[in-house]
């Protein structure tokens, strides 16, 4: 009935009313005055539904004719949202209190974007899932050109909102001939229609529209040339917001669709999505090496990343949901230490972006340059670092699949791409001298920074139990 | 008669248009704005079409939520086009062009 349904989403109504009773507070009391108490507000609501999530939730529930799925695996994909978010919130204060962009629609609209991606990875009908898209992207195409004053920052809006609104158009597109072809819109009931043998060509059709339009979401080539610009033109705590989050969730969402819609199809979205993950990694380890802004230089290397998790989900089997989702995990995790380190990187109050500036930064600062040296470690999958954790499941997943080529020529673009992280490495430790940055950061900053190098250096030793919870998550998931 | 197949021809020759007008309209953003709105109605087309010729309703409950979110989304596309029209005195697409790429 209505109230076991409402229960099943109960965090995505708290956040959504604590989220309009922000902007109502803050419209009328002190304007951009409370932004920071309303910001660490949302921060402590985010960990507090995540803890939530974690601790009642059990067994797999729908809700609304089936419009809302409640399984491990959304729990999973929701704790991670939830968590990560948070943590680039709490990142992120003091850089826009110092560039004065710290306005109240930051955190309101940040919480917004996660209602939109909780309803994402719980979508259990074509509706949910579009309603929960377009609730998170159009609050991030705000937030990317939160910095209203600035070229750079609306252009990466602009460009975001126009590429974005083309993905969704696919993506509607698909889920339109998908609905006619399958007579409805509940994933339960295109995995009956779809039935045992080959897909018929309407159903293709709008499986194929519908992959494309969330691998822009995921930025996967060829759909990935907005991240280059956006991420470079966006405010750099919005950035670090834009490689975490939402990525978990679309990719989450497209596992979601892709098995729970089309789980007998395995042959024949195995192979776009194969595709995809191999142009995925080979252009972001080949394209990031010219790259002398460090912003550009972490999209192509989050492109790459997604090639990766992708190389789990084209093997079709729990096994592989297992591995993306550890190796979403871990991705931000690395992450949000590599952004913490770029959000401190400034000079005389300016933030600086080069590469050039990290000239023999491990002189100066020698803990720092230690932190990042594991992270880009990681990042690269050198073992013993966590980062080759994740890549060694998602290359044995693809080889027991039977997929070797794509297993392979994983292993050939991690060493391609392991050039570039060690360039930057290089000149911590061997360039010439320049002029430094500063040594200013703050300490929430400098806390990410080491917790999350130390995570990647520890971590390895028992994967800290994340990997068991992902087992459950892939296994509520592939039946 | 009309079938099912005229409706999907004229969605699909809708949506084309609409994509192509994205990629390879040079000008003006408003124009990208225009190609965005005919890419969501030409779903729309194919929805209600589904929808009508399968005796189905959910399609036309899809089509309300389409229209209000493409309402939305068209009044924020606008309203960072005139954050960065204010910024750089031009809507010209080969003007968005600070960063490479």
């Amino acid at each position: 009935m209505i109230s076991t349904d409402l229960t099943l989403l109960a965090p995505e109504i708290a956040l959504s009313l604590l989220a309009m009773l922000g902007l109502l507070g803050a419209v009328y009391t002190g304007q951009d005055r409370r932004a920071g108490a309303l910001l660490w507000g949302t921060v402590a609501a985010f960990v507090i539904v995540a803890l939530w999530i974690g601790i009642d939730g059990r067994g797999s529930r729908t809700g609304f004719g089936g419009m809302i799925t409640d399984d491990a695996f959304a729990r999973f994909a929701k704790i991670a949202i939830l968590l990560s978010a948070a943590a680039v919130l709490a990142m992120s204060k003091a850089y826009m209190q110092e560039r004065d962009i710290l306005r109240f629609e930051y955190p309101v609209l940040i919480m917004l974007a996660v209602v939109g991606m909780m309803i994402m990875v719980s979508a259990g009908d074509l509706i949910a899932l579009y309603m929960g898209l377009e609730l998170q992207s159009l609050a991030l195409y705000v937030v990317a050109a939160l910095r209203r004053d600035s070229v750079k920052s609306t252009e990466a809006g602009l460009k975001y909102f126009v590429l974005g609104a083309l993905s969704s158009g696919l993506l509607l597109y698909g889920a339109s001939l998908t609905y006619g072809y399958a007579g409805t819109t509940l994933f339960s009931g295109i995995i009956d229609a779809a039935g045992e043998g080959p897909l018929s060509l309407g159903l293709l059709f709008g499986l194929v529209f519908i992959i494309a339009g969330l691998a822009f979401k995921v930025s996967a080539v060829p759909f990935h040339m907005w991240t280059p610009d956006v991420y470079e033109g966006a405010p750099t705590p919005i950035t670090a917001l834009f490689a975490t989050a939402p990525k978990i969730a679309a990719m989450a969402l497209l596992a979601r669709v892709l098995h729970d819609g089309f789980g007998q199809a395995g042959a024949d979205w195995g192979q776009v999505v194969a595709l995809l993950s191999v142009l995925s990694m080979f252009l972001g380890a080949v394209a990031a090496i010219g790259q002398s802004n460090i912003k550009r230089l972490l999209a192509y290397s989050s492109i790459a990343h997604m090639g990766y998790a992708l190389m789990g989900l084209a093997a079709g089997t729990a096994v592989g949901v297992q591995a993306m989702l550890l190796y979403m995990v871990i991705y931000v995790i690395m992450s949000v230490g590599t952004f913490a380190f770029v959000l401190a990187m400034e000079r005389d109050g300016q933030p600086v972006t080069d590469i050039d500036a990290l000239n023999m930064y491990a002189k100066a600062h020698p803990g720092r340059a230690m932190a990042l040296l594991a992270l880009l470690f990681s990042l690269a999958g050198v073992p013993p670092f966590l980062g080759f954790f994740a890549k060694l499941e998602v290359l044995r997943a693809a080889y027991d699949a039977g997929l070797v080529w794509l297993a392979l020529a994983g292993v050939i673009a991690s060493v391609i791409g392991a050039f570039y992280y060690l360039r930057v490495v290089y000149y911590m430790y061997f360039g010439e001298a320049r002029e430094p940055i500063s040594a200013r950061a703050s300490p929430v900053l400098l806390g990410f920074l080491g917790v999350s190098a130390l995570v990647t250096v520890l971590g390895a030793v028992s994967l800290l139990g994340v990997d068991l919870a992902a087992a459950r998550a892939a296994a509520a998931l592939v039946q | 008669m009309i079938g099912l197949g005229h409706y999907l021809t004229v969605a699909a020759l809708l949506f084309v248009i609409g994509v192509f007008g994205l990629f390879l309209n040079r000008k003006n953003v408003i124009i990208l704005l225009m190609s965005i709105e005919l890419m969501l109605l030409s779903v729309n087309i194919n929805l209600v079409a589904f929808s009508a010729f399968s005796g189905d309703l959910v399609g036309q409950v899809f089509t309300l939520f389409v229209l209000t979110v493409a309402a939305a989304e068209a009044a924020i596309g606008l309203a960072i086009l005139v954050c960065f029209y204010r910024n750089r005195g031009t809507i010209a697409v080969d003007d968005v062009n600070v960063m490479k790429g």
